[in-house]
């Protein structure tokens, strides 16, 4: 069941981007563990014609393919999520995207210069001031306390004690540990410790966010507590962000676009309803199976397309004006309440006002049957 | 290669055919038969000849000769740039008025490990001031004083080239091997001839001897540091030198600490040994001379102090280590008042000023009058007098047992062993047949029922205790080690366990080679059965786990002389006190690595076997101690180095063997016969080691446990 799915058509899958220009870039980048595997990609750009091919060929010499051909886009501002198994190459390319691990092949373009043709200090530049990374054991140092911790990186780039102090205040206040400046990581729980890695992160103000499982050390409580913190810092920050992550409910929650990888190859990339809805391969759609579909399928997926006049009424429908009213991009998850209160069917209202559509009881369980069938079908 | 089968995994002959390793060691029994029928008609196989013997010492002589001659002013230049600084901190320490000197000693106690601590040092440190011994032991201490920051400086270097680049670690980790397993005093054979007589000898010997703990310390701390850790680092812009001295170092700092530690404790068990060349007025020599003039009462006294001087030592660097892993700086944080973050250093200074006011003040604090030393060594010498002549016949009787049941039997055999002085009967023909029937019937039986193994071990022990370990003909004792090496860890163990022997052999130290092994096989059977009985024992309860330790730890930190004082009280000069010496030093290994592996077996496996039924005799045999015995096996290996170890530290109570030979060579400056000794003992212990890393290695892998962190 293991088909090899053609990446380049993944690709093409192409999602409702965010606005934003593209923030950083991932084109065709190879990390290849073995001997000698510079030798396969003679000139580097690790553009090739059969992938698949390469990566058999590379198997066979006894080299390992971490990372094959992948490509992606995050444009500034998105939230973007690599998903995959354990050994699927995800925790490889996201040190790829800072060259924490040497890509052995592609390019990393950063606002459109390729980071990997940068030489060391300027690489440093770029990871002192441009990039915060947090991590899946949080890497705290064990001998600094929380505010030492939260100010390493300042202290690294020789700004002085009080700055950094100040700075740094800022931050644990941000994560919501003010009081526990003093503490050692050993003290704090691992909740606890991973708002220091995150308030460390962030103290440099970067433009660009690496996650690594940042919540995978956690137990599920904290973990939703933290995932909520999460998505509650970025919409306050607005950071272009790369998140790392085995957990598919995870990537659904907080992601603006997905990328799913498998054996070192990106799957499929697109919007979490996308990839629910039509999982590009097999293995995707094993995934999907215990989602559920009310926290996936829009309002825009099951409603019923009216007219766009303002102020227009249906007719039919009649007494639906009193209603409440839903937007297209809600989830079944957060409608299905209103349907417990009024029994009419629900008029669908876009961000101008517009009245777009409107939503019946039966087109939703309609649209939750037909996923049904698709699966048992599958 | 052929790496060889697990023994009780082996069925004898699979199929028809002679398994690899059982093959082996039927060879082995053959060989030997061959051997001891061949040594009447060929002398050369019971004993090597003398003319055979390579001159390796008179070779080494000729090339130091040169080398001393043609280098000598340069480590001579060194060792005056070293002496300058000891020089001036032992003037120091003899002229700043006790007070002052232990009031900065307190300080520094309290800081490592509070008032209890600080307390501990403060009686200690006045015990020496009231015996006596002041001046004594500060010349000691500022031998250690200078020896353990270059240790520490050495080793961290050292441990810095070998985490950086791989080619440095191959070279690195067995000469590190070689460092620890080369007696303590082979050292100061090379380092008197190249840098002359005096207590600088002692201070670069001991710089020397004590860097390996932190040189392996610091390689484990440094890769020990969590790669997200260094991910951060990178993350962050780190350069390489913050990398370095801001996240690496502080990090595995808690793991440095632990090899300050024992770098402290290894430094000051060097200088008391290197007393041994005199010359400096520090307490090591004054145990030693007190010894060999038999003044017990003496000795003991300043023993005493070397004992406290390395408990204080041993809990400070303790102290500092357990700070680094556990600081909580809530009062040394950077808002704290300077007062407070530096209250250590202020009274160290405030009391360091007051006590040499008061040495100005008052002569009394200056020089501890002789008219208030307490110095009970008389009366200690009539109480040990008294003991001797009331139990004399009690204490002669046991020796007298051991010696003649136990030590002339397995040293030089029964064959010769049995006589009517000692077993009260001459050995005669039909009893010699009858040994050997019962062996070779013990043999069959326990053949017949499946245990092949179990047989061959049966031979092999029946001949060593007949022609004992100095009367089994050398081809044979090889040959059975050779095959042990082979058939724990392979081509590679043999080929090393063969090239060792052969070095022996034909440098003409087979001889003593033997008797040390003796002397050790019977001490580390002795410690085993003993320890490891303390050390099941304290698995199974906690008092007594609780009670042993702080006796376990005393015993480990003592320098070695120490330990030598009271048995030498009791038993006096000869191979039987060296034999309890060796015992008591090389006890707490099986104690500790018995109690450490059962106490870590895996409960779900103990908790099956209870469930079965099993009763806890059953459950420590079945289950406990097979899971248990890798770690064991690691602690085997500690105990045989603790006793190599301590066998030359005893050839000054008299034994024959190694130790006595790099003794001797010590006292003649004969650099070749301290060099081929040295080594032999060196390379018995790196056998050793191999065979059983090997051994416990496999043995693990088997059972899918890690041995290699344990203890």
């Amino acid at each position: 069941m293991d088909e090899v799915h053609d990446p380049a058509e993944a690709t093409q899958n192409t999602a409702p981007q965010p606005a934003g220009a593209v923030k950083i870039a991932c084109r065709n980048v190879w990390k290849v563990y073995g001997p000698k595997p510079e030798g396969y990609f003679p000139d580097g750009s690790g553009r090739t014609d059969d992938p698949g091919a390469l990566i058999q060929r590379l198997r066979n010499d006894g080299c390992i393919p971490a990372a094959a051909d992948v490509s992606f886009e995050v444009r500034a501002g998105e939230i973007f999520v690599i998903m995959g198994l354990s050994g699927s190459g995800k925790s490889t390319i996201v040190r790829c995207l800072s060259r924490l691990v040497e890509p052995t092949a592609g390019e990393i373009l950063l606002d459109g210069v390729d980071l990997l043709k940068m030489d060391a200090k300027a690489l440093t530049d770029v990871r002192r001031h441009k990039m915060g990374m947090v991590f899946q054991n949080f890497g705290l140092m064990p001998h600094l306390t929380v505010l030492e911790n939260v100010a390493f990186p300042l202290r690294v780039q020789g700004v002085d004690e009080s700055a950094r102090r100040k700075k740094a205040l800022e931050m644990i206040a941000l994560v919501g540990l003010e009081g526990r400046e003093q503490a050692f990581p050993r003290q704090l729980s691992g909740g606890q410790q991973q708002r220091v890695g995150i308030a460390r992160s962030l103290c440099v103000d970067p433009e660009l966010w690496f996650l690594d499982e940042p919540f995978s050390a956690l137990d599920p409580l904290i973990r939703r507590q933290m995932q909520d913190e999460f998505v509650r810092l970025q919409t306050m920050l607005h950071k272009t962000i790369v998140f790392i992550t085995h957990d598919f409910l995870e990537a659904l929650k907080i992601a603006d676009r997905i990328a799913i990888m498998k054996d070192g190859r990106v799957v499929q990339i697109g919007s979490p309803s996308e990839i629910v809805l039509n999982p590009a391969t097999e293995y995707v759609r094993e995934f999907t199976e215990d989602v559920p579909m009310v926290r996936v399928i829009t309002v825009a997926e099951v409603m019923e397309r009216g007219d766009a006049t303002p102020g227009s009424d249906g007719g039919s429908d009649g007494g639906s004006d009193g209603g409440p009213t839903v937007a297209p991009d809600m989830t079944l998850e957060a409608i299905l309440p209103h349907f417990a209160t009024a029994d009419a069917p629900l008029r669908v209202v876009d961000a101008d006002g517009r009245r777009v559509g409107r939503v019946t009881p039966q087109g939703v369980l309609k649209a939750l049957a037909e996923h049904g069938e698709r699966l048992e079908e599958a | 290669m052929t790496t060889a089968v697990d023994d009780d995994a082996l069925a004898p002959a699979v199929a028809g055919r002679i398994d690899p390793v059982l093959g082996v060691w039927l060879a082995v029994v053959g060989f030997g038969l061959v051997c001891v029928l061949l040594r009447e008609t060929a002398p050369w196989i019971a004993a090597f000849p003398d003319a055979w013997v390579l001159p390796v010492a008179a070779w080494t002589n000729a090339v130091m000769d040169v080398v001393v001659a043609h280098t000598d002013f340069l480590f001579r230049a060194v060792a005056s740039a070293l002496e300058w600084p000891m020089v001036a901190l032992r003037d120091l320490l003899v002229w700043a008025p006790w007070p002052a000197t232990i009031a900065v000693f307190a300080a520094v106690a309290h800081r490592a490990g509070g008032w209890k601590l600080a307390l501990f040092t403060l009686v200690t440190l006045m015990y020496m001031v009231v015996v006596g011994y002041w001046e004594e032991s500060m010349n000691t201490l500022a031998l250690v004083g200078v020896s353990v920051p270059l240790s520490v400086a050495i080793g961290f270097a050292m441990g810095v080239l070998a985490f950086r680049s791989a080619r440095a670690k191959r070279v690195v980790m067995p000469l590190l091997d070689l460092m620890q397993t080369v007696p303590a005093f082979a050292y100061l054979i090379p380092i008197l001839l190249l840098f002359g007589f005096g207590p600088v000898v002692g201070l670069i010997a001991s710089a020397i001897y004590a860097a390996p703990p932190m040189v392996r310390n610091t390689i484990v701390g440094l890769e020990r540091v969590p790669p997200a850790v260094l991910e951060s680092a990178a993350m962050n812009g780190c350069t390489k030198r913050q990398r370095f001295w801001w996240v690496e170092v502080p990090s595995a700092l808690p793991q440095i600490m632990v090899g300050v530690n024992q770098t402290t404790m290894a430094a000051l068990s060097m200088v008391i040994i290197a007393a041994i060349i005199g010359g400096f007025g520090d307490i090591g020599w004054e145990v030693l001379s007190t010894m060999r003039k038999a003044q017990f009462g003496q000795s003991l006294l300043s023993g005493v102090v070397i004992a406290l001087m390395a408990m204080i030592m041993d809990r400070i660097s303790a102290g500092f280590a357990d700070r680094s892993r556990n600081a909580d700086r809530t009062e040394d944080a950077p808002g704290a008042p300077f007062y407070r973050r530096r209250r250590h250093l202020l009274a160290a200074a405030a009391g360091f000023v007051l006590g040499v006011a008061l040495g100005q003040v008052a002569p009394l604090f200056q020089d501890w009058p002789k008219a208030l030393v307490v110095y009970p060594a008389e009366p200690l010498n009539q109480m040990v007098e008294y003991i001797l002549v009331e139990w004399s016949a009690q204490i002669d009787a046991v020796k007298n047992a051991v010696l003649f049941f136990l030590m002339l039997p397995l040293r030089i055999g029964l064959e010769k062993a049995v006589s009517p002085f000692t077993f009260g009967f001459e050995l005669t023909a039909p009893m010699i047949a009858g040994y050997w029937i019962a062996a070779a019937l013990g043999a069959a039986a326990l053949a017949w029922r499946g245990r092949v193994y179990g047989a061959i071990w049966l031979i092999v022990g029946a001949a060593v205790l007949y022609f004992g370990v100095s009367g089994l003909p050398w081809p044979a004792f090889m040959a059975a080690v050779v095959a042990l090496a082979w058939t724990a860890g392979g081509l590679r163990t043999a080929g090393f366990a063969l090239g060792a022997l052969l070095f022996i052999l034909l440098t003409g130290a087979w001889e003593p080679m033997t008797r040390s092994v003796y002397l050790c096989g019977l001490a580390v059977a002795i410690c085993f059965a003993l320890g490891g009985a303390l050390g099941v024992w304290a698995a199974h309860n906690d008092r007594v786990s609780a009670t042993l330790r702080p006796i376990n730890d005393t015993l480990q930190t003592m320098p070695q002389f120490v330990i030598l004082i009271p048995v030498l009280m009791l038993f006096q000069v000869g191979e039987f006190s060296a034999l309890i010496a060796v015992v008591l030093y090389a006890i707490v290994p099986p104690i500790r690595y018995v109690e450490h592996g059962l106490r870590n077996v895996s409960p779900e496996a103990v908790e099956a076997a209870r469930q079965m039924g099993c009763t806890p005799a059953q459950i420590l045999f079945t289950v406990k101690l097979p899971l248990a015995l890798p770690v064991i096996m690691l602690g085997l290996n500690q105990t045989i180095m603790y006793g190599l170890a301590m066998l030359v530290i005893a050839a000054l109570v008299g034994t024959k063997g190694l130790g006595q030979q790099v003794f001797l060579a010590l006292g003649k400056a004969d650099m070749g016969m301290g060099l081929v000794a040295g080594l032999s003992i060196a390379l018995v212990a790196m056998v050793a080691d191999r065979i059983l890393q090997a051994w416990s290695r496999r043995r693990s892998a088997a059972l899918g446990l890690d041995a290699g962190d344990a203890a």
